[in-house]
């Protein structure tokens, strides 16, 4: 059973064309910005089975059109690794495609044989600055790198995710930083700058955390247009979410 | 006729009164882009800043500009009308004066007298005198005759919007039938007609004698509207801009003559697109020309207005006229009608601004080309103002290809087919009569006998459906007398002679009901079903709240568990319908549809075993109920998709809010994702989706700021209004809808 957090059937921002997005419960990140800190606990979520998101699919299959399909996020849905093994198996079996918002940070044997049934990988980049990589989010980026370079091993798709936050993660050695480290990898098809933005910051309050982010503000359009421009050397392609 | 004849390619619509056959011989249907269209003439232009100006003086005088109060209105009534002559390609007008509004007394005098009084003015003596004394109206006739308990179904708001004070509006003529014959080869028709219609002459013979009769004449009044304008009506349209007058003067004649609620135009675009084409092809006209007679025709038609009470705002908000004008589908034989026309129909959005009117209802198959299919998805996203409609699925189940909408959502073969509005039942309302022992809720009135009392204030499924089952039984009798007698006295004193001359002379009709309050009723079942609910009640019995433990599924989530709910109630309550015999042996559907009287039925409604509290709006439609939809966008069209056509031949009408970047990052993926929304909605058998994109905030700023948007525009439930032009009430329900967002 996978711990699933909750549902969007109408999603347009996480892999290509419309997708069914299941928001699994738990995550090993603690980011700043999270905009579903109600999902970063790993108790709570609602145990779901393969057959329920099966037949959630099935549904909504004519939505999907010629692009869409289900997309993994959370939380982080590759804690849920072994689990979601059964699960994908039995979605590629109907021909869905598949794709995984990951932060990156789990590969063991249970997640490499999830990715063989994954089609896109969405890797979230929180910093390439090690430092400021802790700061944001509480941990160090090594296993996400690590990921990525698994990903490139196995010629498996990537898009990299990139949220820029103002003062946290928009200078732009980083910037450049993560441009020579990524740049020569086949595997990535674009990257998303993914703006800043506090729609989640409610959610703190209800949960009772403090929001660190108080007063960051969102970003100018020549903010996204600076980090555009620096990542359009280094990528195929390159948009703004 | 032989003009006609040499212009276009000859077949059955030469030989007898065939529309249909017209369009399917000579449309020429169009598979490219938007890029031919032109933007709007300084003509144009000039006489659509006269109609914003003259809506803005409307506006500021409490939403009428004026009223005559003097003349009655019917088809010849009033001189020629004008914005201003020398701009004007198409002519003509309600009345003489842009915008004022006239007296249409045979629905019922008091309603006129009340509407007038509302602003100030005095129906005259003269008039008051020959409706108060002499003739006798459709009101008058309906209040003799109602019982006792229609009335008090009436009032205590089991029924409600009943067309018995006003016209019922919904007939559409065939007002495509005075281009292409002209008034007297119609005549000719109608005159054969009724020297076959002989003895034995019973009542139902007689009475079509008479209105075979009425409607010859009113084709002779529709000669003279023409001759007023300096139009010579007698002969068959010879060009596009005649083909666009004569069909606007059928038009005319129809708003001129009855204020029915919903005053449909029909399928015209793709029609006109053969006269425009032949003129193109002979180099007469340029596609600038042709998209001003469009631009003019559409300008007229948001001009139409009906005089009505202020009362008549609390269920049809904004004041809409349903000038409804279906556009697209496909043809039996497998082409589709897409025209130029079409593209040049939906381009009036951006030549003259977003508008409610016309009421553009696109005809949605999968297989209408991808270009056209774009533009409609680009339209949406920048006006909110179409609405769209499943073509293959209507095609299939009502056997026709040459149909519109009548008001709404509601299908209606094109001079063939008419239908009997009926108007709505509260579902929601009739559940609590099953949880009273058929007491109203509010009143405490015994409004059925044979309801037994609960066994235990614990609500149990099985005793609440069996009790729910005799309730719904006894309004469907209740509703089915009512309609019987609106129909007979309004056929009796408000006949449409005007629309049923373009109309076969024994045609097919549909009585159409409608019900409101699925999704209460469905998520109300399910909490009995699912949790344990315990009803709160007053001293006098009568319940007034439920406690509801534990958790239950919402109907808008795409689970089976409650959609099902919905489907079985609503099959069952049409299947009560379609036992009851009807006036003129009409055939019986029904609608699941609200216009925005879901505010004004929230109201009327007590507590329900949902958890919603007296007076909360229903959602409208077939919509789920607001925030109930938890699981985003497409699991809410999942449910409604799951509501079967077959049970609401009438319609399923779902209003669908969405924020512009929830449909995607830019643009082109915002377009696509929207056209694979609906390609996909309708495959599975949706019928209707009312598509908004929009943000909250732009909805909260007008409501502060309403002078700064005279044109925003919003679908409600199977319609478009002006958002500004609703109640704050209204507005606010609105507002509260589900708007899906992204996370």
């Amino acid at each position: 059973m996978l711990n699933v957090h909750s549902f969007e059937s109408l999603g347009t921002y996480d892999g290509p064309g419309i997708r069914l997005v299941v928001f699994l419960q738990g995550c090993n990140f603690k980011c700043l910005y999270c905009a579903n800190p109600d999902t970063i606990e790993c108790k709570g979520g609602k145990p779901t089975s393969a057959e329920e998101i099966v037949s959630m699919a099935i549904n909504q299959q004519p939505f999907f059109g010629k692009k869409g399909g289900l997309t993994f996020s959370g939380g982080e849905p590759l804690l849920q690794a072994k689990e979601l093994i059964p699960v994908l198996k039995a979605l590629k079996a109907e021909g869905f495609h598949i794709c995984v918002d990951t932060n990156g940070s789990v590969l063991n044997d249970f997640v490499k044989e999830a990715l063989e049934y994954i089609d896109i990988v969405l890797l979230d980049i929180k910093q390439m600055n090690e430092e400021r990589h802790r700061a944001l989010v509480g941990q160090s980026n090594d296993k996400t790198l690590k990921l990525a370079e698994y990903l490139n091993e196995i010629n498996k798709p990537v898009w990299l995710r990139y949220v820029l936050v103002p003062g946290y993660s928009d200078d732009l050695k980083d910037l450049k930083q993560l441009g020579e480290h990524f740049g020569g990898y086949e595997n990535i098809e674009k990257l998303e700058i993914q703006p800043y933005h506090h729609l989640g910051a409610h959610k703190y309050d209800h949960l009772g955390w403090k929001y660190e982010l108080e007063g960051v503000p969102s970003n100018t359009p020549e903010q996204l247009e600076t980090a555009y421009q620096i990542f359009k050397q280094y990528f195929k392609e390159v948009i703004i979410n | 006729m032989s003009k006609i004849k040499d212009m276009f390619r000859d077949g059955l619509w030469n030989k007898e009164i065939n529309v249909r056959n017209f369009v399917q011989m000579n449309i020429t249907p169009y598979e490219g882009d938007s890029s031919f269209l032109c933007g709007p003439t300084e003509r144009t232009q000039k006489l659509w800043d006269l109609c914003k100006e003259a809506i803005k003086e409307e506006t500021e005088n409490n939403g009428v500009r004026s009223i005559d109060t003097e003349i009655v209105s019917n088809i010849t009534a009033f001189d020629a009308g004008y914005i201003q002559k020398d701009l004007e390609l198409i002519v003509g007008l309600q009345t003489d004066e842009l915008l004022k509004r006239a007296m249409k007394p045979y629905g019922g005098i008091a309603v006129v007298e009340k509407a007038c009084s509302e602003q100030g003015l005095e129906v005259s003596d003269r008039v008051k005198d020959i409706f108060r004394n002499y003739a006798k109206t459709h009101n008058d006739g309906v209040f003799d005759v109602y019982t006792d308990e229609i009335r008090k179904f009436r009032s205590l708001g089991f029924l409600t919007g009943l067309p018995d004070n006003y016209a019922r509006g919904r007939i559409i003529g065939d007002y495509r039938r005075l281009a292409l014959y002209g008034i007297d080869r119609l005549i000719e028709a109608k005159k054969e007609d009724l020297r076959g219609l002989l003895g034995p002459m019973t009542d139902d013979k007689i009475r079509l004698r008479e209105e075979v009769a009425e409607q010859i004449k009113a084709l002779a009044q529709i000669k003279e509207l023409g001759t007023k304008y300096g139009l010579d009506l007698s002969r068959p349209a010879e060009s596009a801009q005649e083909a666009v007058q004569w069909v606007y003067m059928a038009y005319l004649a129809a708003v001129k003559e009855q204020d029915g609620a919903a005053m449909s135009l029909g399928n015209v675009s793709s029609f006109l697109d053969i006269y425009i084409e032949y003129d193109l092809q002979n180099g007469t006209i340029t596609e600038e020309r042709a998209q001003e007679f469009i631009d003019q025709f559409v300008m007229k038609l948001r001009m139409v207005r009906h005089l009505r009470m202020n009362a008549y705002n609390e269920i049809f908000a904004g004041d809409p006229t349903w000038v409804t004008e279906a556009i697209g589908g496909r043809l039996m034989d497998g082409r589709h009608k897409i025209t130029k026309t079409s593209f040049r129909f939906l381009q009036t959005l951006y030549n003259l601004g977003p508008s409610p009117e016309p009421n553009m209802t696109v005809l949605w198959s999968n297989t209408l080309p991808e270009n056209f299919k774009n533009f409609c998805a680009q339209v949406s996203i920048d006006t909110s103002s179409i609405q769209y409609e499943n073509d293959d699925l209507m095609q299939s189940t009502r056997k026709s290809d040459d149909y519109g909408i009548a008001c709404c959502v509601s299908f209606q073969e094109i001079g063939k087919h008419i239908q009997f509005f009926g108007a709505r039942t509260n579902l929601a309302k009739t559940l609590l009569l099953a949880i009273n022992g058929g007491r109203c809720e509010m009143s405490g009135k015994q409004m059925i006998e044979g309801v037994p009392a609960l066994k235990s204030d614990v609500l149990d499924f099985d005793e609440i459906m069996a009790n729910y089952k005799i309730a719904m039984k006894e309004v469907a009798r209740v509703y089915n007398e009512s309609m019987n007698i609106i129909h007979y006295m309004h056929d009796k004193y408000y006949y449409e002679k005007a629309q049923m001359a373009f109309v076969d002379t024994n045609p097919r009709i549909n009585l159409a009901y409608g019900i409101a309050g699925l999704s209460i009723v469905a998520d109300s079942l399910s909490a009995i079903k699912h949790a344990k609910v315990k009803v709160v009640r007053n001293e006098q019995g009568l319940s007034t709240d439920f406690k509801i433990e534990g958790d239950f599924p919402c109907y808008g989530n795409d689970d089976d568990r409650v959609d099902n709910l919905a489907v079985e109630v609503s099959g069952y309550f049409n299947s009560l319908l379609s036992e009851l015999g009807v006036y003129k042996n009409a055939e019986p559907t029904m609608s699941i549809l609200t216009i925005t009287s879901n505010v004004v039925y929230g109201l009327k409604t007590g507590a329900t075993p949902d958890g919603r509290a007296h007076g909360v709006p229903f959602a409208p439609g077939a919509n789920p109920m607001h925030g109930r939809d938890k699981n985003g966008a497409i699991a809410s069209l999942n449910s409604v998709a799951k509501l079967d056509y077959k049970n609401a031949l009438d319609g399923i009408s779902n209003t669908f809010s969405i924020v512009p970047k929830s449909l995607g990052a830019d643009e082109n993926v915002r377009r696509e994702n929207l056209v694979t929304m609906m390609d996909a909605y309708f495959s599975k058998e949706a019928h209707h989706l009312n598509v908004n994109v929009l943000n909250r905030e732009l909805l909260e700023d007008a409501m502060e700021n309403p002078g700064e948007y005279p044109q925003l525009t919003i679908r409600v439930s199977g319609y478009a209004v002006n958002f500004v032009k609703l109640t704050r009430e209204q507005q606010l329900e609105v507002i509260s809808r589900s708007f899906f967002d992204r996370m």
